[in-house]
């Protein structure tokens, strides 16, 4: 199973939903589009919805810290929402809820960044 | 029961990374393991492998990677090796959010996991002749014996 990827604006928010399996193999191209497309819109924060994302390893960890690093590198931030078990213990193992915020679900996570639902 | 193995080898390719752990835990699969234990197993199987990949072999898209699954007595024992690069420092390489290839957006958190995941973790290397990753699991609730 591999990766697919939905991109969509929302205001000033990028929202990046993943279905699917993020492991090496899929993490460049999520990299390259990823980047593209906050270059090319005036975009300051990312919401990350993992709801369908059935597997992650170190891979994905890497790709969404190298994102949230150029998020906070605008002054935005970054919010995960609807993440399962599995890639919560990743998150927890390697610290990164110290710096990316959890939300339980998409809706109340675009509301704490100022989008109207 | 006795010992059940299977051994897998595939060109180093990230593509492959997939094939690697849906097959492992699809071969696991017979001794009833927890969803979670299923997942662990998959993540550790995809670290070790992309490993090889990319330090092993340097993303050359050349040399093979070799899987050894042994099922005995409740327990998974997998043996994953490459004949890449090898590794100079795997005291260095262990520590969680260590890598040598920051440009590449590596987090430094495969060996972290595979300790986590997993009842043991060995790490053998020789420089220039490749490097082995001895991982085991004691499985929760299984009562499968091995003779």
């Amino acid at each position: 199973m591999s990766l697919s990827v939905h991109f969509e604006t929302k205001q000033h928010v990028l929202l990046v939903r993943l279905a699917g399996e993020l492991d090496h193999h899929e993490a460049e191209n999520l990299r390259n589009e990823w980047q593209t497309i906050m270059a090319r819109q005036e975009l300051k924060h990312v919401v990350l919805n993992l709801e369908s994302l059935s597997f992650m390893d170190s891979s994905g960890l890497g790709v969404i810290l190298g994102r949230y690093k150029e998020v906070k590198q605008n002054g935005g931030e970054m919010v995960v929402c609807s993440i399962s078990p599995a890639v919560q213990r990743l998150f927890e193992m390697s610290g990164l809820f110290k710096i990316i915020r959890l939300e339980e679900n998409e809706a109340f996570a675009l509301e704490t960044l100022g989008v109207a639902s | 029961m006795n010992k059940n193995e299977m051994h897998i080898q595939f060109s180093a390719l990230s593509e492959n990374e997939s094939f690697a752990r849906v097959t492992v835990a699809a071969f696991v699969t017979q001794l009833d393991p927890t969803m979670d234990e299923l997942t662990e197993m998959k993540t550790v199987v995809s670290e070790a492998v992309t490993n090889s990949i990319i330090h092993g072999y340097e993303e050359h898209d050349e040399g093979l990677v070799h899987i050894d699954c042994v099922l005995c007595e409740g327990s998974v024992e997998l043996t994953i090796w490459d004949e890449g690069m090898g590794i100079d420092n795997i005291d260095e390489a262990k520590q969680p959010l260590y890598t040598s290839k920051p440009e590449l957006e590596r987090s430094g958190m495969g060996f972290t996991i595979m300790e986590n995941f997993m009842d043991e973790v060995d790490i053998t290397s020789i420089p220039g002749q490749g490097t082995t990753v001895r991982l085991v699991k004691h499985l929760k609730k299984s009562k499968t014996l091995c003779n």
